[in-house]
């Protein structure tokens, strides 16, 4: 097993390489006058001056990449032009509530997805199975933003039943900084006001940024069940007499499990580019929120480094995704 | 032969299954005894039936398919009769057990063998035993379960039968393979066993080691067993008593050195005129396999026969026995003097 | 014909279909189908924030303009900018796949490993970073969108013309003697057709999703244009009271979507077999 994850981080790496080449690409090279680019809308030709040397980028174009290598190795994502502050630490600051709100979503999605889809599949073109196919299909097409800003409106505007906006309200503390979840955190700490509050605001953003996950894995799994009811194994099972109840449950959703699985690597992908409109919608103090922060401000670094960083959760999820794969079916860990 | 010393019996099965393209008779006339401690060898090309009439035996037939006549008799009921939960909870895997044709697919891949080939004694128990409630089994039972299955396996000579328990599928060859699924079959000591083509997935070698195996366990075992199989070579090597099936029905029938010895049924005649011994298919008779959407009326096999006459196509023709249990569906041979031994 | 008939037994792909004819028929003549052309650009302080009514089927906005006109309007914009967005995505993608796909040379190698890059980031991230690093407006968000969508197409094709290049009449045809382009022309871009269809047409919706997006961000469509996310970008500030300012843009966007992918989804099973037992 080990051998196999260092094999896959292997695999990982060369697109991680490439991708940094493509910010610095991004960073340095398209732009025709990267300082003024850095320094801003409303620079001074001083000011430009200033950076260009501050950054070297009257060396040649191999040692910038160079120079750039050595400082995202080092962490160091430069100045973020809004904030004053470095753009890692920013980062690292507003990550977690990042975390908390893909993973609640994955979660929620994961959960409500795959015994939908089942179901659906073992009542085919029932009447169950038909709203689930609706739902699923018109679950892609809603504009996460949108939704959000409906639901926002039913709810906090309308009935005022959930908060509005942000992780906690004005006046409750963040619980002491164990992991950076709100919830987790809030637990260990017995802090049971802070806990509800915390999945009082939760609840909305983490239900809009599911539903498009939902919809998918609802499918796939859907999909996958429907197929691994034609395998032979199935017919198999039922003429050696397994019940037909354990047979669906255990056998058969197991097989379609891990062909939903291979689905959540790249809809955390999709998770993360939801959370941009969704974190914005709900002031939701994560790193989707920051990217809309820096566009409004052309904060170059900034949103470069956001790409580089959601680039490196999504290579590391999608490696997580092969890892439990490879515990779910024992023949692709052998595969590579 | 009659129905009463069988163990178990088909008589006069048909079953259609509706298509796009209308409805389709895949089994027309359909019988075959069994009797106990014997092997009975059903022979015939693909798409005779042969695979429908074992489904038809597990109450295992797929959507679209009625069964438009006929009875399956077994321990004094009518399997056909039975309810799918009582085919589920009584049948299936404790009186009658199943060997599959392709032991590549028919194994789950992401499941350890032990704990599928365990599945069956869970539900229902150990030969002799009440099936445990609900499949609900503590640890001192499952001990005892994995201790039969262990045995069991080395009956059917695999080797390290204790480690091979932890192995997933992939982890075996397919001779490997089949002898894990005829263990599953045997474990729970059922009174009949089907096997539907348990060989022909399997390399030429493997294939003779798992035919000399059943041989050798339907003797210790006092097996009873309806093997299906389109090749007469097979059937001469392993069975006591042979079907022929044609297009759905049964042409004839009775034990296997005076059938393969001295076939009556023309078909019969044809399929082993082309090739005595070895694995045989239609090449040498002229014609094609009909249709079992359009099939020839009287005689299915009346278009392709050399000894056809006119009379073929008008009606089916009556079983008759020509010689001692060897029965013939065919207008050449005169009909039976005792009408009782017709109706069997 | 079989294929015909097979389609128009597909329910909801049938449907998705009607969704399309409409929304592009509402496209296309969208400058004579607005109810109140005069109130499209024109602000109105008067008739600002009023709720449908007959006069104003959607109500109107913070400026007074009918929204119905406006969202009639907005049909034609969002079907060009997707419709671009997939074309140039194509015209980007289909050939590199195909060369990748075809030559197994180093270079095709190399820009596969480029595709790789590409989708190694989601693709709004990407859009949004390099929507910024071209400038604002409509034309660098399209620009946006289809360079980062072009790795989609590119790797479609890049499998399939794997898949179909080492399909035996394909080398039976190079043992006769076809010349490559004729190969290429002839008998592989043929099979890596259906897949391409199907996945524009998925990538229509997809795209009017993120362009929306990119409109709610203030990236792509800037006022007054009449823009769906930018539309639902201005409502918020007028919630809780003006609901329908939020609301009917947000269906145009739902239903559009729906269509296409009603319809992709049909496409799908109907040109892959392997996954018609989905549905």
């Amino acid at each position: 097993m080990l051998r196999f994850i260092l094999r896959r981080l292997l695999l990982a790496l060369p697109a991680l390489f490439g991708l940094m080449v493509l910010t610095f690409i991004m960073l340095r090279v398209l732009p025709a006058d990267p300082s003024a680019a850095l320094a801003g809308e409303n620079a001074t030709p001083e000011q430009i001056a200033a950076i260009r040397a501050a950054f070297g980028f009257d060396l040649p174009i191999w040692k910038q990449f160079l120079i750039y290598f050595g400082q995202v190795m080092r962490a160091d994502l430069g100045t973020s032009l809004f904030t004053n502050r470095p753009v890692a630490a920013d980062i690292a600051l507003r990550l977690p509530a990042t975390i908390e709100l893909t993973f609640a979503a994955l979660i929620f999605a994961t959960a409500v997805g795959i015994p939908l889809g089942t179901l659906a599949a073992v009542w085919h073109n029932s009447a169950f199975d038909h709203i689930v196919r609706i739902v699923t299909v018109a679950g892609l097409a809603v504009a996460s933003f949108w939704f959000a800003i409906i639901l926002q409106f039913t709810f906090s505007m309308e009935f005022d039943i959930l908060p509005l906006r942000g992780r906690l309200e004005t006046g409750i503390d963040p619980p002491p900084f164990f992991t950076g979840l709100y919830l987790i955190d809030s637990l260990v700490s017995l802090n049971f006001t802070t806990f509800l509050n915390a999945i009082e605001h939760l609840i909305m953003p983490a239900f809009t940024l599911s539903l498009g996950g939902l919809a998918t894995i609802a499918r796939f799994t859907r999909a996958g069940v429907l197929d691994t009811m034609q395998k032979d194994f199935v017919s198999y099972a039922k003429a050696a007499g397994y019940p037909e109840r354990r047979i669906i449950w255990v056998y058969v959703l197991r097989n379609s499990v891990v062909a939903a699985t291979t689905q959540i690597g790249l809809l955390f992908g999709a998770l993360i580019a939801g959370a941009v409109a969704v974190e914005w919608i709900y002031d939701w103090p994560g790193i989707g929120s920051y990217a809309v922060q820096a566009i409004f401000t052309s904060d170059y670094k900034a949103i470069l480094a956001v790409t580089l960083v959601v680039g490196l959760i999504y290579a590391f999820v999608n490696l997580a995704v092969d890892v439990v794969l490879a515990l779910l079916d024992p023949r692709v860990a052998e595969t590579l | 032969m009659s129905v009463d010393d069988a163990l178990l019996a088909i008589e006069d099965l048909a079953v259609t299954v509706g298509t796009d393209e209308g409805k389709a008779e895949i089994l027309d006339r359909a019988d075959l005894v069994l009797r106990p401690g014997s092997i009975h060898g059903v022979v015939g090309e693909s798409g005779c039936g042969k695979s429908t009439l074992i489904k038809a035996i597990l109450g295992l037939l797929p959507k679209r398919t009625v069964v438009e006549r006929g009875r399956v008799h077994f321990e004094g009921r009518d399997l056909l009769q039975l309810s799918g939960d009582a085919m589920a909870r009584e049948v299936r895997g404790r009186a009658i057990g199943f060997i599959p044709q392709d032991p590549f697919q028919a194994l789950n891949p992401v499941f350890r063998v032990g704990d599928q080939l365990m599945e069956s004694l869970r539900w229902h128990g150990l030969p002799g035993e009440e099936a445990p409630l609900r499949g609900r089994v503590d640890r001192a039972t499952r001990a005892r379960h994995r201790a039969h299955l262990v045995s069991v396996l080395s009956a059917v000579q695999l080797p390290d039968a204790e480690q091979a328990l932890d192995r997933y599928p992939h982890q075996f060859s397919g001779g490997q393979r089949q002898r894990l699924l005829i263990a599953a079959a045997l474990s729970t000591r059922p009174k009949v066993i089907l096997a539907d083509e348990p060989t022909t997935a399997l390399d030429v070698t493997t294939q003779l080691q798992i035919l000399k195996l059943l041989r050798e366990l339907a003797e210790r075992f006092g097996l009873s067993m309806i093997f299906v199989t389109h090749d007469f070579g097979v059937v001469a090597q392993l069975c006591d008593t042979v079907t022929v099936m044609y297009a759905g029905q049964t042409v004839e029938s009775g034990p296997v050195a005076s059938v393969l010895g001295a076939p009556l049924h023309p078909y019969s005649r044809m399929l082993l005129a082309c090739h005595p011994d070895r694995a045989v298919e239609l090449a040498g008779i002229p014609g094609a396999v009909p249709s079992p959407l359009k099939p020839p009326s009287g005689c299915r096999f009346n278009p392709r026969c050399t000894d056809a006459r006119p009379v073929c196509a008008m009606a089916r023709p009556a079983v008759t026995t020509p010689a001692s249990q060897h029965r013939v569906a065919c207008t050449l041979y005169p009909p039976d003097a005792d009408p009782a031994t017709r109706a069997a | 014909m079989l294929l015909l008939k097979k389609f128009l037994r597909d329910i909801p792909a049938v449907i998705g279909f009607a969704i399309i004819v409409v929304v592009v028929f509402i496209g296309i003549f969208a400058p004579w189908l607005t109810p109140k052309p005069e109130a499209v650009f024109d602000s109105n302080i008067m008739a600002r924030l009023k709720p449908p009514s007959a006069e104003f089927l959607f109500g109107t906005d913070n400026l007074g303009r009918d929204i119905c006109s406006r969202v009639i309007l907005g049909t034609r914009g969002a079907l060009i900018v997707s419709l671009s967005v997939v074309a140039l995505a194509m015209a980007i993608g289909v050939p590199i796949g195909l060369y990748a796909g075809y030559t197994s040379s180093i270079s095709g190698e190399a820009l596969m490993r480029l595709v790789d890059i590409f989708l190694s980031v989601p693709q709004l991230i990407l859009a949004l970073a390099i929507a910024q690093l071209i400038g604002r407006g409509l034309q660098s968000a399209m620009l946006a969108l289809a360079l980062t969508y072009w790795p989609f197409f590119a790797r479609t094709v890049y499998s399939e013309t794997r898949r179909v290049r080492h399909a035996l009449f394909v080398e039976a045809l190079q043992g006769l003697g076809a010349s490559q382009a004729r190969i290429l022309l002839v008998h592989v871009l043929p099979n890596v057709a259906s897949p391409v269809i199907v996945r524009a047409t998925i990538g229509m919706g997809f795209t009017i999703l993120t362009t929306a997006v990119l409109g709610f961000l203030g990236i792509g469509a800037s006022p007054p244009d009449p823009d769906w996310g930018l539309a639902i970008a201005e409502s918020r500030r007028y919630l809780p009271d003006a609901w329908w300012f939020a609301m009917f843009p947000g269906l145009a966007i739902l239903v559009t979507v729906l269509g296409f992918n009603l319809f992709g989804d049909g496409l799908r099973d109907l040109v892959d077999p392997r996954l018609r037992r989905s549905r």
